[in-house]
């Protein structure tokens, strides 16, 4: 049951990676490679100001602005020199790599006996439910501390669903989507579509330097290596999301994004715990990316072929 | 009120394919006044929609709107000024976002666009008798992604955004040339109800003939990046499709007779 606890939490921290990647992907039609690097990024800032004795909240902040700066340079390049937006991803992506060993120092930053917002909510849980406290939940017995873990992530998560869906329904954030779906009609409206790319390029890396913060935290250690793959990742968690609502309305795209991870993590974890090769993931999570894109496709088609046989 | 002086743009500079898309292209427009833009294909009628508009910069002259040298804008910041109605039906609304949505982002052209709730109660209110007035049944249906509609309810919908706030000026691309006869025909008629209702200021391209002896109050016909005729008043008034006809066959024969003019 823990393992299960442990999962759906981890999940719902890279729920906040797939709103970043519904963002850039769905909203803007391209897959911002920069999330790559600004996950690492959003964990290396925690650890370094953590490790440093900065507030773990301040140092959670400062992620999601490290991540938000990360993703605005990717939008500059983009717009101001007209690189294609998949090529400034990777530079910026690649660029990062050397700021996150400076930002560390090392390649890899354990937070091990240190202050994180997941050691708090051990102390509150202590204090509120009496320390070390095992509840029994349906047979199963966990411990306070992992549901109040579970129960935080859970809301942060729905913070931010919630104000993503109130601010895409202002009138900046219906500018922003109009940018996505018909830039040349927005631009005839006077909307600037370059601020506009910019400020949701940041948005997106914003939130996954928020989702590579909390992992660290929660996993005990930042490790320069730990964002790579992650854009598929959020890929796979933004598809089965479509797949689960399959309706275009924005709160379901939303909810969807997030219900995406949690059980995209929940079948790898499981996966992982059925013999699977962890060093084959990857592979898999490529592969079952491509199939999601290439599958709708392929089945209208054969649709298509049976109706004039 | 669009004041255009000696405006020149050439695509393509140095290579064989250099087209000079508008020479020496003097324009003034007065308020109010509504202008046909007649030409053959590829005489710079677009081009200079998009020179007033801003999609790029003329590489020499000036564009005045309004008495405001708006020749370095960049098209958003025009935007305030102009409203534009696309050739593709497509073009002119987002299509994945619903009626309601495309609509408000058309009343809030030019402005601010802040952190305030987009569709408001209120503003529902006025989208709903505003798009009653289109009588196309697109009242009841503000939910519905633009992206389903036809080509024409599309273009209409353009259209009313286009002029959702006065706009100083009007550009219509031959925005009737993607529909077919009878929604081309309805396009038309609320084009017609639209500029003259509120006296707009309008620059319409068009290749019907028909259309431009029928609307307006000035045909201005250019060939090969340069404005050739301009009737205006009376003259506009006694102008027939089959005038217009023969001013065409005299440019071509004109291009016979001297390829490099």
């Amino acid at each position: 049951m823990t393992f299960l606890i442990g999962s759906i939490t981890i999940g719902l921290i890279l729920a906040l990676l797939s709103l970043g990647i519904f963002i850039s992907f769905r909203i803007f039609n391209f897959p911002d490679i920069t999330a790559e690097g600004s996950f690492t990024f959003g964990a290396a800032i925690t650890a370094a100001f953590i490790t440093s004795g900065t507030n773990p909240a301040i140092a959670t902040i400062l992620a999601f602005t490290g991540g938000m700066l990360a993703g605005a340079t990717t939008g500059f390049i983009h717009t101001r020199f007209k690189i294609n937006p998949l090529l400034s991803g990777i530079l910026v992506m690649t660029a990062l790599y050397s700021v996150n060993l400076h930002v560390m120092g090392k390649s890899n930053l354990p937070l091990l006996n240190q202050r994180t917002l997941f050691t708090w909510f051990g102390k509150w849980s202590d204090h509120i439910s009496g320390p070390g406290r095992i509840i029994n939940l349906i047979g199963w017995s966990v411990t306070a501390a992992d549901l109040w873990t579970l129960l935080f992530c859970f809301l942060v998560i729905l913070a931010f669903s919630l104000l993503l869906l109130w601010f895409f329904r202002t009138n900046i954030g219906t500018a922003m989507r109009a940018t996505g779906d018909n830039d040349q009609m927005i631009r005839a409206l006077g909307v600037n579509t370059k601020w506009m790319i910019i400020f949701g390029v940041a948005l997106s890396n914003g939130l996954v330097a928020l989702a590579g913060s909390m992992l660290a935290q929660f996993q005990g250690f930042a490790d320069v290596q730990m964002g790579i793959g992650m854009l598929v990742w959020g890929l796979a968690s933004v598809i089965i999301g479509e797949a689960l609502i399959s309706e275009s309305k924005l709160g379901l795209l939303v909810a969807g994004a997030v219900m995406g991870a949690v059980l995209f993590r929940l079948l790898v974890a499981i996966a992982l715990r059925w013999g699977m090769n962890p060093n084959d993931l990857k592979l898999i999570t490529a592969a079952f990316v491509f199939l999601a894109l290439v599958l709708p496709g392929f089945m209208k088609q054969t649709k298509k072929i049976k109706l004039i046989k | 009120m669009l004041e255009l002086s000696s405006l020149y743009k050439i695509f393509n500079t140095g290579s064989t394919n250099e087209v000079n898309a508008l020479q020496d292209v003097n324009l003034s427009v007065e308020e109010g006044s509504f202008v046909c833009i007649l030409g053959t294909n590829g005489s710079g009628k677009s081009t200079l929609l998009n020179a007033i508009a801003g999609n790029f910069f003329p590489d020499a002259g000036r564009v005045i709107l309004d008495g405001k040298n708006i020749t370095k804008w960049p098209e958003h910041k025009r935007a305030c000024h102009i409203g534009r109605v696309f050739q593709n039906p497509f073009s002119g609304t987002a299509p994945g976002m619903s009626i309601g949505e495309n609509l408000v982002l058309a009343a809030k052209r030019g402005k601010r666009r802040g952190l305030g709730w987009g569709l408001t109660a209120a503003m529902v209110r006025e989208l709903k008798t505003r798009v009653k007035d289109l009588d196309m049944g697109l009242e009841d249906r503000l939910d519905t992604p633009i992206g389903k509609l036809s080509g024409g309810q599309r273009q209409a919908l353009t259209l009313l955004m286009s002029s959702w706030l006065r706009p100083d000026l009007l550009l219509l691309d031959e925005h009737t040339a993607a529909l077919d006869p009878t929604t081309a025909a309805k396009v038309i008629e609320l084009t017609e109800k639209i500029v003259c209702g509120g006296n707009l200021t309008t620059l319409m391209v068009t290749h019907s003939m028909q259309q431009a002896v029928k609307l307006g109050d000035r045909i201005v016909m250019m060939h090969r990046g340069k404005i050739r005729y301009d009737f205006r008043g009376e003259e506009k008034k006694m102008m027939k499709v089959t005038d217009l006809l023969f001013l065409f066959e005299e440019l071509r024969r004109k291009d016979q007779l001297d390829p490099g003019a």
